[in-house]
């Protein structure tokens, strides 16, 4: 492993020009870390905690990528990019995936060049208000101070919705979500908007969380998935793949309890390929056999990482809805291994 | 008898080139030159090669498209529908507008503070000690961000103005409304407006001209050189008979008289703030934001101008000040002839890197949310298109303009007041 | 005529002046109520002092102290006073307070930070304290490494460090306590071995911060330090085959082929077969206050040589070096440095060769580093101005050369001057080391959000940057006080 030391440092960026970049998947074996863009720190999906742990629904796919990729969840690094710094961070190689609840959008797919792998979270932009306001519809807010977090696509959607309905609104342009907590709660904005996963778990940390109210409007699909560079489809697939194991494995029953009786053999088929008891899928995406199962004990199936840090028991306590198993009538749904 | 000879001539040589000390500047510089065009070109060539590998190559073309965003505080019209060029330049005129009003304060405060530190009240003096000690050793990032919050939490919020026992009630005779999301102050209106001229059509730099405004300029420029006019015939008279006429009714008359004029021609009134559905309406509303920047801003740049004051004031020697007493000038036209024409000219030039800072730290404007250039072109229209370079050097270009005609403006008034040498 | 006589012939005996001209009555007067317009003055700062600390000092001094959360905080709050208005929750500085200093650093290695600090106190002792004698100096330092050795973990090769410092730190104080003034002055007469100048210690600091900071291997820096000793051998024999100015080029040369081309290599190959070193930390584990500390140092320190050369590069006559300095400060003062850190954010990396990447951390202190040479070069430009025109013919007439006359006779100088002026700087680029919040660093403030994005402390807020001010005004504060210090030590050295 190169150090960069302080001064050698520019001798290595000239000695490393010129190095192609290889596959991303054999960058970071040799490395022996996995470098995940993650937030720089929003409840219940990405925050480190005393001893600079990283925890959250996102690092968890971070941390199943690890384990997967190199046998090892702890085997990340957490690189805090910021709504501005995180698709330069991507692009230019610094990161090796980002999960860091970023919208499929169509020109973040085409333009900016990079492939979202897939949706680990079905996200909408919804409105929080006060309940003693009175508004049961976001319709009703003509004229209202609109709390808003900026670098997203949020303030897009909300200028699109309030054209829309032709009816106005006074932006307040805010960076961070406990930024816009604390806007809210002093009053100086009658409506917060983000993704309604944030609306809920800004909720619920309120002193009086049933003062506060989510309007029934959810204004904009906000998909939000994992995504890696454009053109290096071999990494890519690893990390798609990696998602749909957790996916499928909540789909089949493989919990991280039960997982070691499960790995003995069952008599599901699809279990054993996915375990790598039988097949070869693992070797195919140039990965260990056991690496779907080293991935799903490094944090749970979906369901266990959902229900850990965002779900119903959780202070954060959001519901399954769109997100439950598409057997459930949701919309996780993971092609088949095979 | 001596006979001027020429110095030997020698044929050139490449070696006179380094031991020369005719060539050898030239050398040097050349050499550097060349080095300084090589590392040009070096990070240019890198820039490129990594650009299209990225698939986007410089343009400026993005500046056209649709912004898509709104932007709460503006001096112009805009909507989310205009190009993200004319978002900077609502951004530019934020930037300046808080810069502009930051100076401006600033100016105040400090030199107010620098003479209170001097002031011969101890507790005074020694509460002007701490206010300078606490604003200049803290971040000023920290400053804006607690100068938000303390609004956001101390004042009231619009629905408190509400109901039939309201907790909070408009300041002022019901003419300002000071609550968390801005302050509203009434703003001035005409009945029997001249109009505004559109100028530049439908172009992104499009502004309107407030014909009002133009002609209020126009009738105080007026009255100004009318004023001009009297106090030098004053003058004259008191140089030739050593009487002054009495001047100040006819000053306070050319100065006022005209105005009030041309606002009753014009049907002036001023418009309230209401409270009406969420917020209150009318008048002219003064973001959160704003104030919070420019009460960080000015706040923190006082102390350092207050101390800029307090050397000025000290450096001038107490020799001047007795010198003027023994002339038996009253106290205050010693401060006003004497002694502050002399510190101006120690205080100007540290004072304008002040202002140079000043501006420049209006750019953690996106902390509060502030809108300035930096939350617009280097802020949402950087993160929607994805041109960090082009951005990125836009904003620099501005700001450097910024500066080098803010040090332009002040290095030219310093020499405007500079001790004339002879 | 009696001789009544109207003068007196003795002095009255003194009287005791009037209770209202001395004592607390009298300093009353003559200070807070000298005229009524001060009188009053007085008694509405009096007020005003009163509501700041009516409204302060119980939300400080009342409040919680162990909690682990924002809401145990409050229900203990409700329990004790009824309510949770105005009283702090100090529970997060107790819980987090190591992660505000130190950020993501390995808590079982917080030694080194610590260490790196405590040395380069040492290391500014001569420059800063020159009243600090040589064998106190050394004294310290022994006493810091010994100090260092005693924490290690035991093993034959830490023993005998352990012994080595403390046997020289015995020495030294034996030394400290023995020598007085005249026997110090006999012995400097006789020739005796003086202990070597602690500023040599202060030219070693900058490859030893690295090293202990960043840890790994020992060789990087002593292969970076090598290459300076290469560029001085080859300037110290060279001059004698060949002439002056070849053999500086010569060493600049040789010194910068082998950081380019050969010192990776080495470095490699030594760390592969002598793997003497320590843990090795990534610079993505830096963060808070360590953070502000560490980029305010190296961007001070690394932007000194740089200054100096624009200085003299704007005071010379040759028209394109003195452009290209010019047009250097004045672009970089001229943009503010939350531009230049998004540049280090984004778009270092596309001037770069392709495929280069070095992390976030060094990109930014290569940016704080060119912002504060700007500022740098406009300080030292101030201090060779205030050296007098005689100084520089002095020299001429020496017939000292222009480098010579810089290097023996004006940079010592003006430098000496300028160090009120370097501290200020640093306040400022202190201070300035906030913004790197802004790009997604994690430094005090950047840690505060993420504090408050945990899900125990969401919604906290006065409490953590009242402390995080309160950090930065008792560093800033103590500096400034130093620099204004030095500043009068400095004037009444001129008059």
């Amino acid at each position: 492993m190169k150090k960069t030391v302080f001064l050698g440092a520019l001798t290595v960026a000239g000695l490393a020009a010129g190095v192609a970049a290889a596959g991303t998947l054999d960058d970071v074996k040799a490395r022996g870390k996995l470098n995940c863009g993650v937030t720089t720190g929003l409840v219940g999906f990405a925050a480190p905690d005393a001893n600079g742990e990283w925890g959250g629904f996102d690092v968890s796919i971070c941390r199943a990528v690890a384990a997967a990729v190199l046998g090892d969840p702890t085997a990340v690094e957490f690189v805090p990019t910021t709504g501005k710094t995180r698709f330069t961070a991507l692009a230019s190689g610094e990161i090796d995936m980002l999960a860091r609840n970023t919208t499929w959008t169509f020109s973040r797919d085409v333009d900016l060049k990079f492939t979202f792998v897939g949706v680990n979270y079905y996200d909408g932009q919804g409105f929080m208000v006060p309940k003693d306001l009175g508004v049961s519809s976001a319709t009703e807010l003509d004229g209202a101070t609109v709390c808003i977090q900026t670098g997203t696509t949020t303030e897009l959607n909300l200028a699109d919705f309030f054209r829309s309905n032709n009816i106005s609104y006074e932006p307040v342009p805010i960076e961070t979500n406990a930024e816009g907590q604390q806007q809210y709660l002093a009053g100086a904005c009658d409506v917060y908007t983000t993704d309604a996963s944030g609306l809920a778990a800004t909720r619920a940390t309120f002193e009086a969380p049933a003062d506060h109210v989510l309007l029934p409007e959810i204004i904009s699909k906000e998909p939000l998935g994992p995504l890696v560079r454009h053109g290096d489809n071999e990494w890519g697939d690893v990390v798609r793949w990696t998602l749909n194991a957790l996916v499928t494995a909540e789909e089949l029953g493989v919990t991280s309890a039960n997982i070691a009786e499960m790995t003995a053999g069952t008599n599901n088929p699809e279990i054993n390929r996915l375990l790598g008891t039988e097949g070869t899928l693992g070797a195919m995406l140039g990965l260990d056999a056991d690496w779907a199962k080293a991935a799903i004990m490094s944090g749970g199936n979906y369901g266990e990482i959902f229900a850990m840090n965002i779900g119903e028991e959780t202070p954060i306590g959001l519901a399954r809805g769109l997100n439950a198993q598409w057997t459930n009538g949701g919309l996780i749904y993971s092609p088949p291994f095979r | 008898m001596t006979i001027l000879t020429d110095p030997p001539k020698e044929s050139f040589r490449l070696s006179m080139l380094l031991y020369d000390t005719r060539y050898r500047s030239a050398t040097i510089q050349v050499i550097a030159m060349f080095a300084f065009m090589l590392l040009a070109a070096w990070l240019i060539n890198n820039a490129i090669i990594n650009l299209n590998t990225l698939g986007k190559p410089i343009s400026f073309g993005f500046l056209s498209d649709t912004a898509g965003y709104d932007i709460n505080q503006r001096l112009l019209d805009y909507d989310s529908q205009d190009s993200h060029i004319r978002a900077a330049l609502m951004g530019l005129l934020n930037t300046l507008v808080v810069a502009v009003l930051g100076c401006i304060t600033a100016t105040i405060v400090g030199v107010f503070v620098g003479v209170m530190r001097l002031s011969n009240n101890w507790l005074i003096a020694r509460i002007m000690t701490v206010y300078v000690e606490t604003f200049r050793n803290v971040p000023v990032l920290l400053w804006i961000i607690l100068a938000m919050a303390i609004l956001i939490e101390t004042l009231p919020m619009p629905r408190a103005f509400k109901g039939d026992t309201p907790t909070a009630t408009m300041d002022l005779f019901n003419t300002v409304a000071v609550t968390n999301r801005g302050v509203y102050i009434p703003e001035p209106l005409f009945s029997r407006s001249l109009g505004d001229i559109h100028v530049l059509g439908d172009m992104a730099l499009r502004f309107n001209i407030s014909m009002d405004l133009v002609a209020f300029l126009i009738v105080l420029g007026l009255s100004i050189f009318g004023m001009r006019k009297v106090t030098a015939r004053a003058n004259a008279i008191q140089e030739e008979t050593g009487d002054r006429p009495k001047t100040w009714h006819v000053l306070l008359g050319l100065l006022f008289g005209p105005t009030l004029v041309l606002m009753i021609v014009l049907g002036f009134h001023l418009g309230y703030p209401e409270l009406k559905g969420f917020n209150f309406k009318g008048g002219i509303h003064m973001r959160n934001s704003l104030i919070a920047l420019w009460l960080a801003l000015s706040l923190y740049t006082a102390a350092f101008i207050a101390e800029i004051v307090r050397a000025g004031i000290l450096a001038i020697s107490t020799g001047q000040s007795e010198a003027a007493s023994a002339l038996g000038m009253r106290s205050s036209r010693t401060m006003r002839l004497v002694i502050l024409p002399q510190a101006l000219r120690v205080i100007i030039p540290p004072m304008i890197s002040n202002y140079l800072n000043l501006t420049k730290n209006s750019s953690l404007a996106i902390a509060v949310g502030y809108m300035d250039i930096t939350g617009t072109l280097g802020g949402i229209t950087m993160n929607q298109t994805g041109r960090e370079l082009e951005c990125v050097m836009m904003l620099m270009a501005v700001y450097l303009v910024i500066s080098l005609s803010i040090s332009g403006v002040m290095n030219w008034y310093n020499n405007s007041v500079k001790l004339v040498e002879r | 005529m009696s001789d009544v006589s109207f003068v007196r012939t003795e002095m009255l005996p003194e009287q005791a002046p009037p209770g209202s001209e001395v004592g607390v009555i009298g300093w009353l007067r003559h200070n807070l109520f000298s005229s009524w317009i001060n009188g009053i003055l007085t008694v509405l700062s009096l007020y005003a002092i009163y509501y700041v600390l009516a409204g302060i000092l119980p939300w400080v001094f009342l409040s919680v102290w162990n909690a682990g959360s924002l809401t145990e905080c409050r229900e203990i709050m409700n329990a004790t006073w009824g309510g949770t208005h105005g009283h702090a929750c100090w529970g997060v500085i107790n819980e987090r307070w190591l992660q505000l200093l130190f950020g993501f650093y390995p808590s079982y290695l917080y030694g080194r930070p610590i260490l790196a600090l405590v040395l380069l106190l040492l290391a500014l002792t001569p420059i800063l304290f020159n009243m600090i004698s040589r064998r106190m100096n050394w004294f310290l330092l022994a006493l810091a490494f010994f100090v260092t050795a005693m924490l290690m973990d035991a093993s034959i090769f830490v023993w005998i460090l352990r012994i080595g410092f403390a046997a020289a730190t015995l020495f030294i104080g034996y030394q400290l306590v023995t020598l007085s003034g005249s026997d110090r002055a006999e012995q400097i007469a006789q020739g005796a071995k003086r202990l070597p100048n602690p500023l040599m210690f202060t030219a070693v600091y900058p490859f030893l911060m690295p090293w202990l900071m960043w840890g790994g291997t020992i060789w990087p820096p002593i292969c970076a330090a090598l290459g300076f000793v290469i560029g001085f051998v080859v300037l110290r024999f060279g001059k004698d085959h060949m002439s002056e100015l070849v053999t500086m080029i010569a060493a600049v040369a040789a010194a910068v082929i082998w950081w380019l081309v050969l010192s990776g290599y080495v470095s490699d190959g030594l760390s592969s077969v002598l793997p003497i070193g320590i843990e090795a930390v990534e610079s993505r584990k830096f963060g808070g206050f360590m953070i502000a500390i560490l980029l305010g140092v190296v961007a001070i320190g690394a932007s000194l040589p740089i200054g100096v050369v624009l200085a003299l590069g704007r005071q010379s006559d040759l028209v394109i070096v003195k452009a290209l300095c010019v047009g250097f400060i004045e672009f970089i003062r001229g943009v503010p440095l939350i531009t230049l850190l998004f540049v280090a954010s984004l778009l270092l990396n596309i001037f770069m060769p392709p495929g280069t990447n070095f992390d976030i951390i060094l990109r930014v202190m290569i940016m704080m580093t060119l912002f504060s040479a700007a500022y740098m070069a406009e300080v030292i430009r101030g201090g060779l101005a205030a050296l007098p025109r005689g100084q520089y013919e002095g020299a001429d007439s020496l017939g000292l050369d222009y480098w010579q006359a810089q290097r023996l006779i004006i940079m010592p100088q003006a430098l000496k001057v300028s160090i009120p002026g370097i501290v200020s700087t640093f306040i400022g680029i202190f201070k300035d080391t906030t913004l790197v919040s802004i790009i997604g660093l994690f430094d005090v403030i950047g840690l505060a959000s993420a504090i408050r994005a945990d899900t125990s402390w969401n919604g906290i807020y006065w409490e953590l940057f009242a402390f995080i001010a309160f950090l930065f005004f008792i560093v800033c504060f103590s500096m400034s006080r130093y620099s204004m210090y030095l500043e009068r030590k400095l004037q009444t050295g001129h008059r």
